[in-house]
């Protein structure tokens, strides 16, 4: 098992990127931790050091993007929702593509504490029309979709961690990701474990687990919220007939959020939301944080029995 | 100071202060080592300025930390949480044990400096840019109240590119907020590199003065210079004062000074001992 941080996708990502001249990196104090120093090494005279400035950053990003640049801003996921609507109404609302990767995302980030550790962007950009809305679950699947944006006509918001977890791919299987479309990891039919972002290995764990109970359960990772592969929930809700979703995020309004959404409207079932529930995090390290706030492998466990008990 | 105590301590004995800098520093140096993380370098620069404030100036009671009459102080740059957590522990609101449990799950210290989890932090800090707004609210309901609770608020040099500050400085000037005071660690360093390379500030003294605040400099690691910088604070009183201290990032550890690696980093157990042997 190879342990990687989603980060470091980012900056390998950039690093490939830097083939069309016209991506250029914007880095507001952070760029070590985003891992965009990684591309400042390289290119330089191609990345713009704003200082801590997010507000601007996402600005001076949407100016660049409409003379011909593309731009790829960086900074801790929170700090994107410093300027959040400098992204509304200077970026989504005219549909610039600004590519923006908010790094440290959820509170798995760990001893910094609860002012770092945001539980609310995905939430709050997939509420924004326009925006695609990113959060993969290992180094190379971020590396893959990460380059995949520069095809895309509208502005984009991508989650990392900054920790290491299990890795979930590897170079051939990464090649299956596309932006937009749900990678079913493991097939079942008893229950659907829908996770995004860190939190897909522990789905993986978790499937082990049900199988020795004789429970199969299909393993999905949503690495894009938005748009959400609707037709991905159909199919689990036809296979499976009931869901558990995993985010290292509030359980108001974002993977859950949009599954249970899709679902309601559809094909109602079942559904267990596993995430942070409504309550700030604290300091302390990553796995342990998560167990505490109601993330750990016997919650999801449980999760997964009870939304089985009420099909 | 105690809250019986009105005004600076004049009578404030400097080598005393220099011994309690020197005790806060190896308590800095060991919190981020046990914790393998935490910011060294902007707590060392600023901890001379947050002796001699603590020790001869502000109102305030380990007794009651609450208690409504107390001075504020706001430390915006959150990160320098190890520096507060130390004089904290020197001003009987925190223990050792206390100070073991920074960044540690449950713990009271916290990554960041947070009013919730820990008696006599009075803001919540960790996203840079936010205490100079909150302090102006804090002096404004001081005059309201026809009190003479001071606030005082200390900010990075960094900081000072967040956009927010400037909203704050021009609106405390407007409002000719004399209870404000302000100090600046400028120690040059931010988190990527130094502040010359990542985002230069030409003239700081000269953008306080611009945004009609009154302005002085001071070496902040000079004790006596700051006493008599802190005497300046307090005489000014028609509008919000500044106090520009220049400092050196990582300063009484040799390795980390002006040493932008150990903005955001531990020493390692090695590194930990000769900081140690260097602060005794
Ligand atoms: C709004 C916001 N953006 C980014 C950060 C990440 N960050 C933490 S410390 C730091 C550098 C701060 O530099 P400075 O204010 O000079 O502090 P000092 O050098 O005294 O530590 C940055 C960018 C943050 N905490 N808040």
């Amino acid at each position: 098992m190879t342990l990687a941080a989603s980060r470091d996708g980012y900056g390998a990502a950039l690093l490939k990127l830097a083939e069309d001249p016209k991506v250029v990196v914007i880095e507001a104090d952070l760029g070590k931790s985003t891992k965009s120093q990684m591309f400042r090494k390289e290119y330089p005279e191609r990345t713009i050091s704003l200082g801590i400035s997010e507000q601007n950053m996402m600005l001076v990003s949407a100016g660049l993007a409409t003379s011909g640049y593309k731009p790829f801003a960086s900074t801790f996921a929170i700090f994107t929702e410093r300027g959040f609507e400098q992204v509304r109404n200077g970026i989504a609302r005219p549909n610039i593509p600004v590519h923006i990767c908010g790094s440290h995302g959820g509170i798995h980030t760990g001893t910094d504490g609860s002012s770092a550790q945001s539980i609310e962007d995905l939430a709050i950009y997939r509420s924004l029309p326009n925006m695609i809305v990113l959060h993969p679950s290992d180094d190379l699947s971020t590396e893959y979709l990460t380059t995949q944006l520069l095809e895309m006509d509208s502005p984009s918001y991508t989650r990392t961690a900054r920790n290491k977890t299990p890795r979930i791919y590897d170079s051939e299987t990464v090649k299956e990701l596309r932006i937009g479309k749900a990678e079913l990891l493991e097939d079942g039919d008893d229950v659907a474990i829908i996770a995004c972002g860190v939190m897909v290995s522990r789905a993986l764990e978790v499937s082990k687990i049900l199988a020795e109970e004789n429970i199969s359960a299909a393993v999905i990772d949503m690495h894009t919220i938005k748009p959400l592969d609707g037709e991905m929930i159909d199919y689990l809700a036809k296979t499976c007939g009931c869901f558990v979703t995993i985010e290292d995020h509030s359980i108001i309004g974002g993977l859950g959020g949009a599954v249970s959404e899709h679902l309601s409207s559809n094909l109602p079932c079942p559904i267990e939301r596993i995430g942070v529930n409504d309550h700030f995090g604290e300091s302390g390290q990553g796995d342990e944080l998560l167990d505490k706030y109601g993330m750990g492998i016997q919650d999801i466990v449980n999760a997964a029995r009870s939304a089985i008990a009420r099909k | 100071m105690t809250k019986d105590a009105g005004g600076i301590n004049h009578l404030a004995d400097i080598d005393e202060l220099r011994s309690i800098a020197t005790r806060c520093r190896r308590e800095i140096v060991k919190m981020t080592h046990r914790a393998s993380a935490g910011h060294p370098g902007g707590s060392l620069s600023a901890i001379d300025i947050l002796v001699a404030l603590y020790k001869t100036r502000l109102r305030i009671d380990p007794n009651e930390p609450d208690y409504p009459e107390r001075d504020r102080f706001i430390m915006s740059k959150g990160h320098a949480s190890p520096a507060i957590y130390a004089i904290l522990n020197v001003m009987g609101f925190l223990t050792v044990s206390d100070l073991n449990s920074y960044r540690i799950m449950g713990g009271i210290c916290q990554g960041h400096v947070d009013m919730k989890w820990t008696p006599g932090v009075d803001f919540s800090a960790g996203s840079l840019g936010m205490g100079l707004s909150f302090g102006l609210g804090v002096a404004l309901a001081s005059r309201m109240d026809n009190s003479d609770r001071a606030a005082f608020v200390m900010l990075g040099d960094g900081e000072l590119q967040e956009g927010q500050i400037w909203e704050a400085a021009m609106a405390a000037a407007h409002h000719e907020v004399g209870n404000l005071k302000v100090i600046v660690d400028c120690n040059r360093i931010q988190n990527d590199d130094f502040m010359e390379k990542q985002l230069r500030l030409f003239d700081i003294p000269a953008m306080w003065k611009g945004f009609g605040w009154a302005v002085r400099e001071c070496d902040g690691h000079d004790f006596n210079e700051i006493i008599s910088s802190i005497e300046w604070l307090d005489s000014v009183k028609d509008r919000p004062a500044v106090l520009i201290a220049n400092t050196v990032k990582g300063k009484g550890v040799s390795f980390m000074e002006d040493n932008p690696a150990f903005h955001g980093a531990a020493p390692n157990d090695e590194q930990l001992l000769q900081a140690l042997e260097e602060l005794s």
